[in-house]
């Protein structure tokens, strides 16, 4: 199954990897290929840690991306992209949001948020990190963070021949498009530089 | 025309397209959303009900009227309906009838890891298994037809990975059916032993028909390919199978496995000889193809706990694995879920820590109190046992202080009967019925507290207050649960009363009330003595850092428990107003 491609979202709950995953599943869809995505549901609702993997291809049969078979991982929260390295493959990518949530054991003192997060994926991979809650809130919306995060992803990958504009339109609300494409667009130019 | 479905989702569809009239379904992770996703069609009469007993059974008498059926339960919630569902395999149908049960192997959000498939050789029906969602889509038509013709109830079992990954899937029109006609048929439809001697012959007869059709069901297939290896496989061991031997093998693909297709199987393994059977959970397949006298290589290779997955499979048959990073991602610390800032529940876990001993929790969001810094519960079991389970421990050591917490819903789903119990045999335990007016867990569906239907339309509302009167408790507290003296105060006395006492400490879910979200609160740095009391509450806004308590004023909803806790009066609305 060379051909099939694997692209791992990682994040917290609420961050919107989910409706990220569902642009890019469409978009991956509409350009022919066969496609499949999962998400975590249940209790990672609730603060938890979330993943949405999208795999596309000629034919794509499990729907789980495997330990060393992601091409990239995008992380919407450094801490996350700790946790989902080893499903990197070697090579891959990694695309990390320069952005922390601490999680319930750090938020009462049981132990530190980890240091020198970025540093030490640099160590292990081609990593490129992205101020994507500061790019949202130039473009005028915090919340249009993950539209960044997805626009890097989309470049990272090699997809920008695919029209994800469209899938964004036919997935956001009308009167937060123009945002979220400009979001998308900013995650883009920031995976040129 | 094709749409990316997870498998929940093609399943509504598939109801749609085979002329589903009635569908019912209490909700539980990982099928909820295929009820959610039925209700979108007007064609089918859906509707939550309170719970998988009363789902089966309303979709019963629907089938016995000439209609087409859906029921679909997660994998614990066949054990409520088990019942009925028995039962039903000896009267068989009139309209089609198909239940779903949403397995979860690797016990993502559930309780065990019980292989329903094992349900439909018990109830001598028919077993569907889809490893995608087309499939998943087809079966139920396919099933609805299987059902009409032997007469049977159909199970479709998937699993979480089924019911939550999203494929591709092409759509139809509907196929509208008529409703069968409906004529009394006391000895088909009512259950006296006189008749169902009469019927329990024709199970069998039923039994043998099926594994006959069972060869020839399209579904069943052989997929040739490569000689290196002969598989069987079923369910999501098919994908995880394609994907690691890919062309290299050749396939006896499975989707009805129960009659098991044994004429298909024998010709398999007497034309490989060594054939793996690749199979995810129990070795179900396994045993009854040892039963006829034929052996496969299965769970002697692949493990019985938790989910298979394609490097598994690469691994016992290839002997390979794919190249890694060297990390150790073991370090990192852990993200487990919380209770939402805002939550209700929070306060009255803090007060019911302060005043109990023995806490018996039940299934539903607030089983998370049982997580560090709260740690309230001493045993969560199933739907509806916390208050049972209390009156075990009230038999047995008297002179503690006994408190059990159960949801709006779990209440309604199994609790009162339990409630009941308790009084009828007087036992001293304090119930706290955590009422945030929606089914929480799950993904907020409305219930019969909450005062809606599954379309969010306006129906009638029950009233706690007055079941609870009803099942003979005269000790009852009504609080709101933001205000923890008053949820105290009435949690001692409940206690101190010596009898069966209920405390209903009652607030909306946050995630459903952002309206009356109220001001953000901070933390006066001048005023905080960084005691940590407010730590203690666990709330995802409160953060500990540089030795210095911060509250997030994004997260905070200002529900207010912090302060109520804070002994210094440190915590004020943002900006420094009081």
């Amino acid at each position: 199954m060379s051909d099939v491609k694997s692209i791992l979202m990682v994040g917290v709950g609420g961050q919107g990897t989910i409706l990220a995953g569902k642009i890019l599943s469409m978009g991956l869809m509409a350009a022919g290929y066969d496609v499949k995505m999962s998400e975590v549901h249940g209790m990672a609702q609730r603060g938890g840690s979330v993943s949405n993997q999208v795999r596309f291809g000629k034919k794509v049969y499990s729907p789980i991306i495997g330990k060393g078979q992601a091409d990239i991982l995008v992380a919407f929260e450094m801490m996350e992209a700790m946790r989902w390295l080893e499903y990197l493959k070697p090579g891959g990518k990694i695309v990390v949001n320069d952005f922390r949530i601490p999680s319930g054991p750090i938020l009462i003192g049981a132990c530190d948020y980890p240091e020198q997060v970025l540093e030490s994926l640099k160590t292990k991979a081609d990593t490129t990190v992205i101020q994507a809650g500061e790019i949202a809130k130039q473009i005028g919306n915090p919340r249009t963070m993950n539209l960044v995060l997805f626009g890097a992803l989309v470049k990272g990958m090699n997809l920008t021949d695919i029209d994800f504009e469209t899938e964004i339109a036919a997935n956001v609300k009308p009167e937060t498009l123009k945002l979220n494409l400009e979001a998308f667009r900013a995650g883009i130019a920031a995976l040129e530089k | 025309m094709r749409k990316l479905l997870t498998g929940n989702e093609a399943i509504a569809r598939g109801a749609y397209e085979a002329g589903v009239r009635v569908a019912c379904a209490y909700p539980g992770t990982p099928s909820t959303e295929i009820l959610e996703n039925i209700a979108q069609y007007s064609e089918i009469d859906s509707q939550w009900s309170t719970n998988e007993k009363v789902s089966v059974e309303v979709a019963q008498g629907a089938c016995f009227a000439g209609a087409r059926v859906l029921v679909a339960m997660k994998h614990v919630g066949v054990n409520v309906a088990a019942d009925p569902l028995f039962t039903l395999g000896y009267n068989g149908v009139n309209g089609g009838f198909i239940f779903v049960s949403a397995d979860d192997p690797g016990m993502h959000s559930s309780q065990n890891e019980q292989d329903n498939r094992y349900y439909a050789k018990f109830m001598k029906t028919v077993l569907l298994e889809p490893s995608d969602s087309q499939e998943a889509k087809e079966l139920v038509g396919q099933g609805l037809e299987i059902s009409e013709q032997f007469d049977t109830p159909v199970l479709l079992r998937t699993t979480t990975r089924i019911s939550h990954s999203k494929s591709l899937v092409s759509l139809s029109p509907r196929q509208e059916i008529p409703l069968k006609p409906y004529e009394k048929n006391p000895v088909k439809n009512f259950v006296m032993p006189a008749h169902q001697r009469i019927k329990r012959p024709g199970i069998e007869d039923r039994l043998q028909r099926l594994a006959k059709y069972a060869d020839t069901f399209p579904g069943n297939r052989v997929e040739e390919g490569g000689a290196e290896f002969a598989v069987i496989t079923s369910g999501p061991g098919y994908l995880y199978a394609k994907e690691a031997l890919g062309d290299r093998a050749t396939y006896l693909k499975l989707t009805m496995t129960w009659p098991l297709p044994a004429g298909l199987i024998r010709d398999f393994i007497d034309k490989h000889g060594k054939v793996y059977l690749v199979e995810e959970g129990e070795p179900f397949l396994e045993e009854q193809i040892n039963a006829l006298g034929l052996s496969v290589i299965g769970k002697e290779l692949f493990p019985r706990i938790g989910e298979l997955s394609a490097a598994i499979v690469r691994e016992k048959l290839l002997g390979t694995a794919l190249q890694r990073l060297t990390v150790d991602c073991s370090a990192v610390p852990g993200r487990p879920p919380v209770l939402c800032a805002g939550c209700p529940h929070r306060g009255v876990f803090a007060m019911v820590a302060k005043s109990a001993d023995i806490v018996t929790s039940d299934i539903g969001c607030y089983s998370l109190g049982f997580m560090s810094p709260l740690n309230v519960g001493d045993t969560c079991i199933d739907m509806g046992a916390s208050i049972p389970n209390a009156l075990g421990f009230a038999k047995v050591l008297p002179d503690r202080k006994i408190v059990a917490t159960i949801g709006d819903s779990t209440f309604l789903h199994s609790g009162i009967t339990g409630l009941i119990d308790l009084v009828y045999n007087q036992g001293a335990v304090t119930v706290v019925i955590l009422d945030n007016r929606i089914t929480g867990m799950t993904g907020h569906q409305q219930n019969p507290a909450s005062g809606f239907d599954i379309h969010g339309k306006p129906a009638p509302q029950v009233d706690l207050e007055q079941i609870v009167r009803a099942c003979g408790i005269t000790s009852l507290w009504t609080v709101d649960a933001y205000d923890l003296a008053q949820t105290n105060a009435a949690l001692q006395a409940a206690l101190a009363s010596g009898g069966p006492a209920v405390v209903i400490a009652r607030r909306p879910c946050i995630l459903i009330q952002r309206n009356v979200v109220r001001e953000p609160l901070e933390i006066a740095a001048d005023l905080c003595k960084r005691c940590k009391a407010c730590l203690k509450v666990g709330c995802p806004a409160i953060e500990f850092a540089g030795g210095v308590v911060r509250i997030d004023s994004v997260m905070c909803t200002g529900c207010g428990v912090c302060r109520q806790v804070c002994k210094f009066g440190a915590m004020r609305k943002a900006g420094g107003a009081q």
